[in-house]
């Protein structure tokens, strides 16, 4: 029993010296397992008289648990300094890129019709698409453009034949819309169009898309607030300047071009704008009675109006894109700035 | 048009400024596209009177002059223009004037002569182009010593505008002065135009054989005309302010009626017609030399003015060359006719040409103003070149002749289209001031449409006329009201933004390339396509419509790999042509090509190129979107622009519906491409079409699983094993996964390893071993009799 403090002495450097929790297992078995010293010393209580046997047994029943305590502690510690190593090896640099491919992206235009159809179908119209290679009824007769019509040269029209050319407009898409549903109408017509022009501002494909409605009742003030609220929301801006100003299109009556003031200076006149503080954005007008009766729509009960506008233009002013010839060279340099 | 506001001032000037007249008239419907000062800015010029002239001592092409510029002595100057002449009138700029580009008149010795001042051409002025006319010779009433610009009147500006083509009735001082008076409700005033009564009898017969081209043709003989007068500067300026130069005063006269009044007009050499004026159909064969020396055949649908001997003009276009006013001209033919619009209309571009006639006869030329016109013209005749005037000869057939609309305009029905009652008199009076006759009743209107507007018919068009007139920005807003109607939708399909994001979200850049294509590269790829050609390209490189996506995106993949992008991952959506134009089709499709690195370059990946299973991977990953992936299959077939070892058909519930593939190795070569590609092209109404979801109750029971390794043909595509082991396995078979694919080294040579992993499960009870065991051996037995392929031990 003397020997009792000497070896809770020893097995606490023991407990301690230990360096790992195997290491500490050992020490635990060879002083508190069935065969450990401890216990050996408990079972050595026998030779003692009764007298001394329970202050003796505290004792050693003291010492066990003071070292079973120490040793849940050193468990404890290196256990934690174990994670802390394994931790510390497994770790990795977060800030180089991940391993899985990167998105591309939708091409600008189909961005900005995409926007512009959105914009439509959520107040109650449909998409409608058509042929692009078209024939000269549907793009120029049925919008009552006969033939020998000076408007015939405001568009320069490839053509194929002599009756058949690539639409110059999404507008032969109204009327087809237009013979094959009752009114109320409410359509927006995306799509490729195409006309002989190629320099710096024009380039011989474009996109445009058309709008119409038709139903009973529309007046010129519902074509003024629809265009309003859409160039509002497309440039998500309330308080961008409109203005409608009376134009000629042989398919609407009346007609007007719509100018906004310039989103590049504010309207302070600038480059963009030719220092006239505006931009033509579109154009539209009530749908010509002429029309209405190619289609087979009584235009004293119908009423409706029309609009189109340039994808590719919107997209310059929105994006602030300086050259229309880059919309159609696909350089990857260009199309990822929309991704 | 251009036109120069103080001429228009003369007939009616509202109080406001160059500008705000110029943004009345855009706002009315006339586009201003340009204000421009009239004359560059300069400053200290003066009329003068040259008081002598000398030959310069040391300067052969030199002259000395003294001039009376009004400031009480004679200047000495030193000038090199020819035309210099003693008593002329002249611009002079003083010492210390500025002119055009900041040009300082200095003091100066010229070859030892002093210089104070200079005498100015039109071009030093910038009034003109033409530097080689030497100086500026002014009326000699032009008083000495007033400032040159307010002599000239050059404190004003040139408007252009940008007429509409409906507009025909402003391309003129009239039909402009009557929109501004109209838009400020002021009264326009017209200069007085006096009928020159006849001094001399001549005249010449016009017989007017095209009536409904011609309804109306009036004719004029003068005599004693000296076409050798020089073009007062006043009307010289007005045309240079219209952008129109003088040419000869005759011809300069017939320009300014144009200009004043809106009539072109055309003069003969009276001396060079013979019979008399025919206005007919050219005739097959007959050929005209132009006013410009180009030579035209006419065809049969032209209109001409003729005489006895063939054609004269292009009626409404262009005059001849021959029947022309020369400087030997002394009798004059002038003619002012009304031509249809539909006669004209389209004939000058079909010719390749584009007048000032052409341009307004065909919008349509007042058929009322020919009277006025040519007593206007021949007023001004008189007096410029002098000479006799015959009584005017006039042939009209009153049949042809436009008649006189009338339009009725309701108003309920104005008010309806505006959502805004407009008070009657404000529509009379605006209607009124148009030059429409008016007869109001009970808020109606009856109203006739003057002569000069083509482009009124319909109730309508008086309707955008009160309202442009009113004003636009008058006008009301309102937001259309609607039923809310729920519209069907399909379930079923996909959109094409969903299709779209999946190759975004795939990594690839959505391409817009041109519909048509270079005929050369579309037959290196599709030597058997057909699709239309156009007859009027932009360019040869595109004049074919393309039959396919492929052309496209193959030169967008050269534009990138040009500018160091060596990895592209592109795809299209678009129509493509196929067939000729009576029987073609223009079908959506959706196409990609991708080379390059399979991953975007980094540090963890591999640097492998792509190949057919990469792109194949995202095309499978688009059929999937519908639910129905197993509509789609793909077999093995050539193309011509693909690999033959490396290219399968697309098919869609067993139609085709597209190809995949790497282009082929030739192609490459004959393209010039450095890089392989892959590409597949697929029709967009077959990849929207996918399936409404359909549950199937989850079995509560375990599956079973069994991999069978089997050695098949090389050549045998692995369909083949899916397809045939399928056969015999059963309904309860719920998946069929091949997870290797293996030859070489313990694989016979000509033959590949494809493991296969089958799942079964039943859904209401656990399949026990011995009906698996059974379906493998059927499966085995199967493949092997319909393959030869062989399970590996």
């Amino acid at each position: 029993m003397d020997h009792l403090p000497a070896l809770v002495s020893e097995a606490r450097d023991a407990i301690q010296a230990a360096q790992s929790v195997a290491a500490l297992d050992e020490v635990r078995v060879r002083y508190l397992g069935k065969k450990g010293e401890m216990t050996t010393l408990l079972k050595g209580l026998g030779k003692l008289s009764a007298e001394e046997r329970p202050a003796a047994g505290e004792r050693i029943n003291q010492a066990k648990q003071t070292l079973a305590a120490e040793i849940d502690a050193k468990r404890q510690q290196l256990e934690s300094e174990a994670l802390e190593a394994r931790l510390a090896a497994e770790r990795i640099d977060v800030t180089l890129p991940g391993r899985t491919q990167s998105a591309g992206g939708l091409h600008p235009v189909t961005r900005t019709l995409e926007r512009i159809e959105g914009l439509f179908t959520r107040i109650g119209y449909d998409v409608a698409v058509g042929p692009e290679i078209e024939d000269d009824y549907h793009n120029f007769e049925a919008l009552n453009i006969p033939s020998h019509h000076p408007a015939r040269g405001m568009a320069d029209t490839f053509y194929f034949d002599a009756t058949r050319l690539l639409r110059t407009h999404t507008s032969p898409v109204q009327v087809r819309t237009m013979k094959s549903t009752e009114p109320p109408i409410r359509i927006v017509c995306p799509g490729r169009v195409y006309r002989s022009d190629s320099d710096l501002t024009h380039t011989p494909m474009f996109h445009q898309v058309e709008g119409l409605l038709v139903d009973e009742d529309i007046s010129f003030a519902d074509l003024k607030g629809t265009i309003e609220d859409f160039l509002h929301a497309f440039f998500e801006r309330d308080d961008l300047s409109v203005r409608f100003r009376p134009s000629y299109f042989p398919f609407t009556e009346p007609s007007a071009e719509v100018d906004i003031q310039c989103v590049m200076c504010g309207g302070d006149g600038c480059r963009v704008c030719s220092h006239s503080g505006w931009l033509e954005v579109m154009g539209c007008g009530m749908v010509h009675p002429e029309v209405f009766r190619h289609s087979g729509i009584d235009a004293e009960r119908y009423t409706g109006f029309a609009f189109g506008m340039g994808a590719e233009r919107l997209a310059m002013l929105r994006y602030g894109v300086n050259d229309l010839r880059l919309f159609f060279e696909n350089d990857l340099r260009f199309l990822r700035q929309f991704a | 048009m251009k036109f120069s506001e103080q001429w228009l001032r003369e007939w009616v000037s509202p109080q406001l400024d160059t500008q705000a007249v110029a943004d009345q008239i855009t706002m009315a419907g006339l586009e201003v596209d340009a204000v421009e000062p009239v004359a560059a800015s300069f400053s200290g010029v003066v009329v003068a009177e040259v008081l002598t002239r000398e030959s310069h001592p040391n300067a052969d092409k030199l002259s000395v002059c003294t001039v009376d510029d009004g400031s009480g002595s004679s200047v000495q100057v030193v000038c090199g223009a020819p035309n210099v002449d003693v008593g002329q009138k002249v611009p002079f700029a003083r010492v210390g004037g500025v002119l055009p580009d900041d040009f300082k008149i200095k003091k100066a010795k010229l070859r030892g002569v002093e210089s104070q001042g200079m005498i100015c051409s039109a071009s030093e002025l910038g009034l003109e182009e033409d530097t080689s006319a030497g100086i500026l010779e002014l009326p000699v009433e032009a008083p000495v010593g007033m400032d040159f610009r307010e002599y000239m009147h050059l404190n004003d500006m040139t408007i252009e505008v940008d007429l509409t083509p409906n507009r025909g009735d402003c391309l003129s001082i009239k039909g402009l002065a009557r929109e501004v008076g109209v838009l400020n409700r002021q009264a326009v005033s017209a200069p007085e135009v006096l009928v020159v009564p006849a001094a001399i009898n001549d005249t010449f017969a016009v017989d007017l054989e095209a009536p409904d081209q011609c309804p109306r043709y009036l004719g004029r003989v003068i005599t004693g005309v000296n076409t050798g007068a020089e073009t007062p500067l006043w009307m010289v300026e007005r045309l240079r302010r219209s952008g129109i130069r003088s040419i000869d005063p005759v011809v300069d006269i017939t320009n300014y009626v144009m200009l004043e009044l809106g009539q072109p007009m055309h003069a003969f050499d009276r001396d060079n017609l013979s019979g008399g004026i025919v206005v007919r159909m050219a005739r097959p064969g007959e050929v005209l030399t132009l006013l410009d020396g180009q030579e035209i055949a006419l065809r049969p649908e032209t209109l001409v003015i003729a005489d006895q001997t063939g054609p004269l003009a292009m009626a409404g276009i262009m005059g001849g060359e021959l029947s022309g006013v020369s400087e030997t001209t002394r009798t004059i033919f002038l003619e002012a006719a009304f031509f249809s619009p539909v006669a004209i209309a389209g004939q000058a571009r079909s010719y390749g040409l584009h007048t000032d006639a052409s341009h307004r006869f065909e919008r349509g030329v007042d058929p009322e103003l020919t009277p006025l016109a040519i007593e206007r013209a021949t007023r001004l005749l008189l007096e410029i070149c002098g000479g006799q005037a015959g009584p005017v000869v006039e042939a009209k057939s009153e049949a042809a002749m436009p008649t006189a609309k009338h339009i009725k305009l309701r108003g309920e029905r104005l008010e309806k289209a505006l959502s805004k009652r407009l008070a009657d008199d404000d529509v009379s009076d605006i209607l009124e001031r148009l030059g429409f006759g008016v007869r109001e009743s009970e808020g109606n209107w009856l109203v006739q449409v003057p002569s000069w507007r083509f482009d009124v018919s319909i109730e309508e068009d008086l309707i955008e006329e009160v309202a442009r007139i009113h004003g636009y920005n008058n006008l009301p807003v309102r937001r259309p009201a609607a039923r809310l109607s729920l519209r069907p939708t399909d379930e079923a399909k996909l959109s094409l933004g969903q299709l779209r994001r999946q190759m975004v979200a795939r990594g690839f850049q959505e391409a817009i390339t041109y519909s048509f294509v270079a005929p050369e590269l579309q037959s290196a790829m599709l030597p058997d396509a057909v699709s239309p050609v156009l007859a009027n390209p932009i360019s040869a490189d595109m004049s074919v419509m393309r039959a396919s996506l492929m052309p496209g995106l193959v030169r967008a993949m050269e534009h990138n790999l040009n500018r160091q992008q060596s990895r592209v991952r592109l795809f299209e959506t678009g129509l493509v042509f196929n067939g000729e134009l009576d029987a073609l089709s223009q079908v959506p499709m959706m196409g990609a090509l991708v080379c390059g690195s399979r991953d975007p370059e980094g540090w963890s990946g591999a640097k492998a190129s792509v190949d057919f299973y990469d792109l194949k991977g995202d095309l499978e990953s688009l059929l999937t979107l519908g639910g129905n992936r197993d509509a789609w299959r793909f077999e093995p077939a050539e193309h011509p622009a693909l690999h033959p070892g490396q290219s399968a058909q697309v098919m869609f519930e067993g139609k085709p519906a597209g190809w995949i593939g790497t282009l082929h190795p030739q192609v490459r070569a004959t393209l010039g491409l450095k890089v392989d590609a892959v590409v597949f092209e697929v029709r967009l109404d077959h990849l929207s079409q996918g399936d409404v979801p359909a549950f199937e109750p989850l079995s509560r029971f375990p599956e079973v699983r069994r991999d069978l390794a089997f050695t098949l043909p090389a050549d045998r595509p692995v369909q083949t094993l899916l397809d045939s082991a399928k056969v015999k396995a059963g309904e309860y078979l719920k998946d069929i996964t091949l997870f290797d694919v293996y030859a070489g080294k313990g694989v016979a040579e000509g033959y590949k390893s494809i493991a296969l992993g089958l799942t079964w499960q039943h859904p209401s009870r656990t399949l026990n071993d011995e009906e698996i065991n059974q379906l493998v051996e059927s499966i085995v037995a199967q493949v092997q009799a319909e393959l030869g392929a062989e399970l590996r031990g």
